[in-house]
């Protein structure tokens, strides 16, 4: 086969070549200068030659530095794609792609080098394995599993119906005379049925990526075109063997029908093992961070890799090793490293899939075509009626079981999103010559099928679905409530469930959620998270995730206003009943006091942000940090108790100096409670904001406590023990100051003299500021 | 209802107000009796027969949801002492799946009842609106099967909920507005996503008897 590509892209071959063959390379190859390596010369007698200053050695480099060129025209194509937004609002980028290929691989015949050709190996070891990993990993598994028979039917019977129809009709068209076909055999004809058949994955993500369908419909196309492979591998790999044969014994047939089930089933196991290993090795990762993303990937190919070397199903075998790892690899991992297997993940499957589509391209401008019309067009003809009809028989069969009857209109999309592409060429291309002479004719009405499908169904599926006013995919975000609510439902299910004694999909969901907990939990996640309920879990994630949104939109930006006006105070502003304070430890007085010192900060804090803004010039990354620490600080609160000793209801904002004014002035305010010696007393002077002189005040008092005993706290206390800054000046919010004690509510007690204090009602207890100072 | 020679058109009026085909009907009945120990009532403590109910971490709300006076579409409110057949049949009519002859009206108000039940199930005082404390004790008890876990946890998730509800529910809020509780139409408002319709159902096809009841 060496013949038909050329050679540098097998580096078996590449090393045979002498580095000095100039022939082996392309023409723009110049001269090598091996400067005194290669001279055989016995003595000095050869005239000695410069040194070279520059020298060239492009065979050196050859295969990397074209890999590279190939890649970058890949990403600079995807670039250019998106800079014309016209243009693939109307062509999805999967008909630009080829087109492109077909461009540069007229280029390349152009200037008259042979443009190579999407090897096999290369698709199958390379480009394929990340977007089947990207697809798997990122699985929403809870559809998944719901239409898992669904899926199961359409991608089992549906592939078998459309090979065996589109082989049988084949055949009995090359027995018709006068086509010059009447040489294909009909295991030929099965053959050639059975890579045609199969729905592409990567075609099908390529296409419904852009239309934004809904879930439902996406799931089932796209998990048909995923779990179809065992059967594509089976038939393949049965017929090929027995092609030349021309008879196939019921022995067989039985054995292909078994090996459907240990290609499929071995695959899943091959992946589930190494997904378990994975998790395993996660656990122990804890102070290696960096390397986390690599285990994954390397695990999931490893897997792939395992299961072709045992001709089982790669793909599914990837997808089950994708999905089983993920949940407790997620939970042992880091955040950094969890961001970057995501981004990894899209940027190879992105370029893979640009660099399959190129390829296709350039394969068809150089590969030998050999065109004959009956066989292409009736090969289209029938591949689009088998779609159709298999679809519509399955769809009849499978609503009898379905809760969600899946409606005509579902049926036509789900028809019409039978793309094939890149896998079905990459079968074709490993027929070899010898036992199918037709190899060129099928590759040929294989191509033209690709292309048929991606350009015109592919081009015209996104005005259909807009016509046929299909439902979009909702883009809602995951709430907490939505979590809470979904849990509920399940648990209320598989109670019902239970009540009535039906084994169904809750129950079963259900067992196995707890063998997950009691088991699996404990030995694949790390520490403590092993015990972490999903509720929890998800509690977490929502908050880390809004906490670094924050973050990077520098504070300035919207904030989720879901947090910003609605606190604490809009749905609980009663007071909980006031716990008589026993004679506790003064620890628990000091908790008392920061907390209230807390709330009321962070209140004003809250409003007085409004004010800040715009009145005063803020440094955007201070702004940042104060937001980052308001909301920590928030997040702090709500798992404290909130059975507070006070709840300061909030009033009316006055502007500051009026609050200021007030405080200073209503000594009635506040009483202090009677059996509270141990109150420490907090005595703010509001006449000067964060005058040094102040904070003086309040250090001393607070020095005189000795009734205050020394607690091991104190010394990283937060809210009580001030540092004096020596360089602070009036109105600045000097938050950076090392040595200032850097807890969030240090600095928020400087904030506080001068911001406002709500007042609390006359009926709550106990209060922070003094009568009459 | 404790002969076990039924009576057919008895049957059938169980199924026209119901809705089970009288299949379903012969089913529920069998497993009613089992339930019951072959009397014609059940109690709460009947429900202690089912073993795999005790994984369950509200359980008590729904054996609770079988005696709302609510649900059991009585006008008065609080909680029966027993139930009879044609009462668990409408319980349980509530999870019956969607059909497809029903047209929009019809569709919206078997959503409408599949909330509310949903919703008497959060709402256990009967005021009509779920308060914080409510909700609280919702995702305290969804989180019962962890007996190392803090309340605190429990109740910042409830508190953040509810904080999320209100601004859906309400938007912007000034610091002094008290958001109440969730009410029937806020709760609507939450459920819009997620497709109850499609969810809250459960297959009567095939049922099997419970192979051991002490």
């Amino acid at each position: 086969m060496l013949t038909s590509e050329p050679p540098y892209r097998d580096p078996a071959v590449l090393s045979a070549i002498e580095p000095g063959d100039v022939t082996a390379a392309p023409p723009d190859v110049s001269q090598e200068i091996r400067p005194l390596t290669n001279h055989s010369s016995p003595g000095h007698s050869k005239p000695r030659k410069a040194f070279p200053v520059l020298g060239i050695d492009y065979t050196h480099v050859r295969i990397p530095f074209e890999i590279s060129l190939w890649i970058l025209l890949a990403c600079l194509m995807k670039l250019g794609f998106h800079v014309i937004p016209s243009v693939s609002n109307i062509v999805p980028e999967s008909c630009l792609l080829i087109v492109v290929g077909l461009l540069v691989g007229g280029l390349i015949k152009g200037v008259g080098e042979s443009p190579p050709i999407l090897k096999s190996d290369i698709f199958f070891l390379f480009l394929l394995p990340p977007i089947i990993l990207d697809a798997g990993y990122f699985l929403p598994l809870r559809q998944f599993t719901e239409n898992l028979g669904t899926i199961l039917i359409f991608a089992v019977v549906g592939t078998l119906w459309n090979a065996f129809f589109l082989g049988g009709l084949m055949y009995a068209v090359c027995q018709i005379s006068g086509t010059g076909l009447n040489h294909i055999g009909l295991l030929a004809n099965l053959l050639f049925g059975s890579i045609i058949s199969a729905v592409d994955p990567v075609a099908v993500l390529a296409v419904f990526e852009e239309i934004h369908i809904n879930e439902l419909l996406h799931i089932l196309v796209f998990g048909e075109s995923l779990l179809n492979d065992a059967v594509t591998v089976v038939l393949y790999h049965l017929f090929e063997e027995y092609a030349n044969f021309d008879q196939v014994t019921v022995t067989d047939i039985v054995l292909g029908f078994l090996s459907f089930f240990v290609v499929s089933l071995g695959g899943v196991f091959v992946g589930v093992v190494y997904g378990v290993i994975a998790a395993f090795t996660s656990r122990f990762t804890s102070h290696i961070r960096v390397i986390e993303p690599l285990f994954v990937f390397l695990y999931s190919y490893m897997a792939y890799l395992s299961a072709e070397l045992f001709h089982l199903s790669g793909i599914m075998a990837l997808i089950a090793s994708g999905v089983v790892m993920r949940p407790y690899v997620e939970a042992n991992i880091s955040h950094k490293s969890h961001t970057t297997i995501k981004y990894f993940l899209k940027m190879w499957s992105s370029v893979s899939e640009t660099l399959i589509f190129i390829f296709l391209g350039v394969s068809t401008v150089a590969g030998q075509h050999y065109w004959n019309w009956t066989f292409v067009i009736s090969t289209l003809i029938f591949c689009l009626i088998a779609r159709v009809l298999g679809v519509l028989g399955l769809t009849w069969f499978i609503n009898k079981f379905r809760i969600v009857k899946l409606t005509p209109k579902d049926q036509f999309i789900i028809a019409y999103g039978g793309l094939r592409g890149a896998i079905a060429f990459s079968l074709g291309y490993l027929l070899d010559y010898e036992h199918f002479g037709m190899r060129d004719m099928f590759l040929t009405a294989i191509i033209t099928v690709i292309f048929f499908t991606v350009f015109v169904q592919g081009m015209t599926i996104r005005p259909l679905v807009d016509l046929l006013a299909v439902k979009k995919k909702q883009e809602t975000k995951r709430s907490i409530n939505e979590e809470i609510h979904t849990q509920f439902l399940d648990h209320l299910l598989t109670g019902i469930e239970d009540i009535c004694g039906h084994y169904g999909h809750h129950h079963w969901k259900d067992k196995l959620n707890r063998f997950n907990k009691k088991y699996m939990k404990k030995c694949l996640i790390a520490g403590e998270r092993s015990k972490e309920p999903q509720l929890i879990a998800f509690y977490h994630k929502m908050e880390m995730k809004q906490a670094i949104e924050l973050v990077e939109s520098g504070g300035l930006g919207k904030i989720p206003s879901a947090i910003s006006t609605v606190s604490m105070q809009n749905i609980n502003p009663k007071a909980l009943p006031v716990e008589r304070i026993l004679p506790a430890l003064s620890k628990d007085k000091e908790e008392e006091i920061r907390k209230i010192l807390r709330n009321n900060l962070q209140k004003t804090r809250q409003r007085l942000r409004s004010y800040n803004r715009h009145t005063l010039v803020a440094d955007p990354y201070e702004e940042a940090w104060n937001q980052m620490l308001l909301r920590r600080q928030k997040a702090r609160q709500l798992e404290q108790k909130m059975n507070n000793f006070l709840t300061v209801p909030s009033h009316k904002l006055d502007s500051p100096t009026m609050s200021r004014a007030r405080i200073g002035s209503d000594p009635l305010a506040y009483e202090p409670k009677s059996d509270s010696e141990n109150l420490p007393i907090i005595t703010i002077d509001p006449a000067s904001p964060q005058s040094p002189e102040s904070v003086d005040l309040v250090n001393e008092e607070l020095k005189g406590m000795s009734r205050l005993p020394p607690s091991p706290e104190e010394e990283e206390e937060e809210g009580l023990v001030m540092h004096v800054k020596e360089s602070s000046s009036p109105g600045t919010d000097d938050v950076f100051t090392p040595g200032a004690g850097d807890s969030p509510s240090n600095q928020r007690m400087m904030r506080c003299l001068s911001d406002p204090g709500p007042r609390p009602a006359p009926e709550e207890g106990e209060p922070f500021i003094p009568k009459g100072q | 209802m404790g002969s076990s020679n039924s009576m057919p058109e008895e049957i059938q009026e169980l199924a026209d107000k119901t809705g089970f085909t009288l299949e379903q009907i012969e089913h529920l009945h069998r497993r009613f009796k089992q339930i019951s120990g072959d009397q014609p009532t059940i109690r709460k403590e009947s429900f202690d027969r089912i073993p795999d109910l005790e994984f369950n971490p509200i359980r008590s709300k729904i054996v609770r949801a079988f005696f709302d006076k609510r649900n059991l579409r009585q006008a008065s409110v609080g909680l029966t002492d027993e139930i009879n057949f044609e009462d668990f049949l409408t319980i349980m009519s509530y999870f019956r799946p969607i059909e497809m002859n029903m047209d929009e009206e019809q569709l919206d108000h078997f959503r409408k009842e599949k909330l509310k039940f949903l919703f008497h199930m959060y709402d256990s005082d009967n005021d009509g609106k779920i308060t914080l404390h409510e909700y609280r004790k919702v995702v305290e008890e969804l989180l019962s099967g962890n007996p190392h876990l803090e309340k605190e946890s429990a109740r910042s998730i409830a508190d953040g909920a509810m904080m999320e509800a209100a601004s859906i529910c309400v938007g912007q809020m000034e610091p002094d507005q008290v958001y109440e509780g969730i009410t029937f139409e806020d709760f609507l408002k939450m459920w819009q996503g997620i497709d109850i319709d499609t969810k809250m159902h459960v297959r009567f096809l095939n049922m099997e008897p419970i192979a051991h009841c002490h």
